[in-house]
């Protein structure tokens, strides 16, 4: 796999979608293609059929989520040619409330990939034949892999011996999670005062020319 | 279904016929042949499967979840608790998507010892995957032979890392310590009968009449449904696609290594035991590879900002010092960016996508897991065979419940 392979097919496949594709990047030896949420179906029937793309196999469907973002989600596709022996990211973006058209038709295996996505994200996949929940309990709230979901969740789950049966109850911490910035060097934890630190207000400087 | 029936003269009759109803049934979670918590609800016509949803997610843990919150040295240690039952092919893919973001390579002894314990993984792997596939279309005799073997396997987990399963051995940039004085020779010597295990239990197995019952013609998949349904791993080769990412997209040192892809004609539930079985006598082969041709040197990346200095430097050289204690309370910096790294575990392609934002954890890290992809197309393979049938297929799968759920 070159890059000046990856390169040239990067060209065509922007050429050929045309105003579809927002973006190819190649990095890291890796070939991404943002395409515009609309023509998702079309782009990955395209680069399934076309015999210089062929990409056979959808290997997996996922989403990164950047709450900073005005579309938040971002949507992975990576794909597979079993013939040229070449990788593929496809990318979408999109919001909660957005759909994105399902990829079942064009490729069985997206059926799972897409429910976990809808699962941990709450990304709704429009014409999905079957969009349950699919990792998460029965009856579960929330869509984990939210950045802004808490890694400790909402509730927890013990087997109650007076009532015969499982409880979920709010979750309780005996010590509060603790989180560290490690981007700062100085500052290991965050949002903790120190006796002196109101003094460290920098100074107004705004009179000044 | 219609059956004529005289002796259910209360049920509802239509000239001698009775209607029946699909009957929904649940298998598992606690079933033995679920190898797991795998939870089925079945639709059946007697005893055809019409329809077979699996439900899945209780033994979900959210490793992706705690996985962005640890640094990325801390959080290798749960890829051992995925696949279970291979664990250091699931932290070399791990590692191996760490090395791509930070650019660095391991040096060439620890590509070996990694190649190494990832051919004695795959045998691990297979090892229980065709013993207690055997054991659950009813052959006992292969799952005690094949346990002793892999309790020897695990020895040599235990000796190069302190740990009979959850390995934890491999470190972006090499591995977490060299092997310890006298393993190679024990391997070496297990290499040289390990073949005879293999070929018994074919002698068991492969023109058994109740194994081939079992297993012809059962769950066939062709080349297009393995391509369309994202199945990898044995499951592709045994539909007749010579793909395999250690010869099409070599990783790591193999490139230099000696073995040939099984590929299986069939694509039923025969087919791909057999491809595992041949598999497993090319790990051997790749195993006495690499111990002939170890070479000597680091194990360990000579980047510090990546890989502890050792002990003894640390007690003479403050800087070596500082980086110990950053490196184990802070963990290292990677770059931002994303990639997708696969590797070609025992069970199919496990990949991670890995993006970074530059900090010292992982801003989201996706694990994909063959299983999931494999589990997902039990619905279709088990389509109009019989409910014991449906056991056979989940066999061949090589379902394992840590990897699927996560």
């Amino acid at each position: 796999m070159s890059e000046q392979a990856l390169k040239e097919l990067g060209d065509h496949i922007a050429a050929t979608l045309g105003d579809d594709v927002l973006k190819v990047e190649l990095k890291l030896g890796e070939l991404m293609v943002t395409v515009r949420r609309p023509s998702l179906i079309k782009s990955l029937t395209f680069l399934r059929d076309d015999p210089t793309c062929s990409f056979e196999q959808l290997l997996d469907v996922t989403a990164v989520d950047w709450p900073e973002r005005e579309e938040r989600f971002e949507v992975v596709y990576i794909l597979l040619s079993y013939k040229h022996n070449r990788r593929l990211r496809v990318k979408v973006t999109t919001d909660e409330d957005t759909p994105v058209a399902s990829a079942v038709p064009v490729y069985n295996a997206a059926g799972w990939f897409e429910r976990e996505t809808w699962d941990m994200f709450g990304i709704f996949f429009s014409d999905h034949p079957d969009l349950r929940r699919i990792l998460t309990d029965y009856g579960f709230e929330g869509h984990p892999l939210r950045k802004d979901f808490p890694m400790t969740g909402y509730v927890e789950c013990r087997y109650d011996e007076d009532q015969k049966r499982v409880v979920y109850e709010p979750v309780r911490l005996t010590q509060d999670f603790r989180s560290f910035d490690f981007l700062s060097p100085w500052e290991g934890m965050t949002n903790v005062m120190l006796p002196g630190d109101e003094k460290a207000q920098a100074p107004d400087t705004g009179s000044k020319p | 279904m219609t059956i004529a029936t005289s002796a259910h003269p209360s049920a509802g009759q239509s000239g001698g016929k009775t209607q029946i109803k699909p009957y929904t049934m649940n298998f598992g979670p606690q079933h033995p042949a679920a190898h797991g918590v795998l939870r089925l609800v079945m639709e059946l016509n007697g005893e055809v499967v019409e329809r077979c949803d699996p439900h899945i997610g209780l033994l979900h843990r959210g490793t992706e979840k705690l996985i962005e919150y640890k640094t990325y040295l801390q959080a290798v240690p749960y890829f051992d608790r995925l696949d279970y039952v291979s664990p250091m092919c699931m932290e070399h893919a791990y590692v191996l998507g760490i090395e791509n973001l930070l650019q660095i390579k391991a040096p060439l002894r620890a590509q070996y010892i990694r190649v190494l314990f990832s051919e004695i993984t795959r045998i691990l792997n297979h090892i229980l995957s065709i013993t207690t596939g055997a054991l659950d279309v009813g052959a006992i005799t292969p799952a005690l032979w094949g346990f002793e073997e892999r309790e020897i396997l695990m020895e040599f987990y235990e000796r190069v890392c302190g740990a009979r399963l959850h390995a934890n051995y491999f470190r972006p940039g090499g591995v977490a310590w060299d092997l310890p004085a006298g393993l190679t020779d024990d391997i070496w010597e297990f290499t040289e009968r390990f073949p005879k295990f293999v070929d018994d239990i074919d002698n068991l197995l492969t023109n058994n009449r109740i194994f081939k019952q079992r297993t012809v013609d059962i769950g066939v998949v062709t080349k297009e449904e393995a391509f369309n349904w994202g199945f990898t791993g044995p499951m592709l080769r045994g539909s007749g696609v010579a793909w395999d990412l250690r010869k099409s997209q070599p990783y790591e040192v193999y490139d230099r290594m000696d073995f040939d892809v099984p590929v299986g004609l069939t694509g039923d539930c025969w087919a791909r035991y057999l491809v595992r079985m041949e598999e497993m006598r090319q790990s051997n082969r790749m195993i006495r590879q690499c111990l002939k041709e170890l070479p000597e040197g680091p194990v360990r990346a000579e980047e510090r900002k990546v890989s502890p200095p050792p002990r003894g430097e640390m007690k003479r050289s403050m800087e070596a010092l500082i980086h110990h204690f950053k490196l184990f309370t802070e963990g290292f910096h990677v770059p931002a960016g994303e990639t997708y790294t696969a590797i070609e575990a025992p069970k199919g392609e496990f990949g991670v996508y890995l993006v970074s934002d530059g900090t010292n954890k992982p801003y989201r890290c996706k694990i994909r897991a063959p299983g999931f992809a494999h589990l997902q197309g039990l619905d279709f393979m088990s389509k109009g065979h019989m409910l014991a049938d449906a056991v056979a297929n989940i066999a061949s799968m090589d379902i394992v419940f840590g990897e699927i759920d996560r």
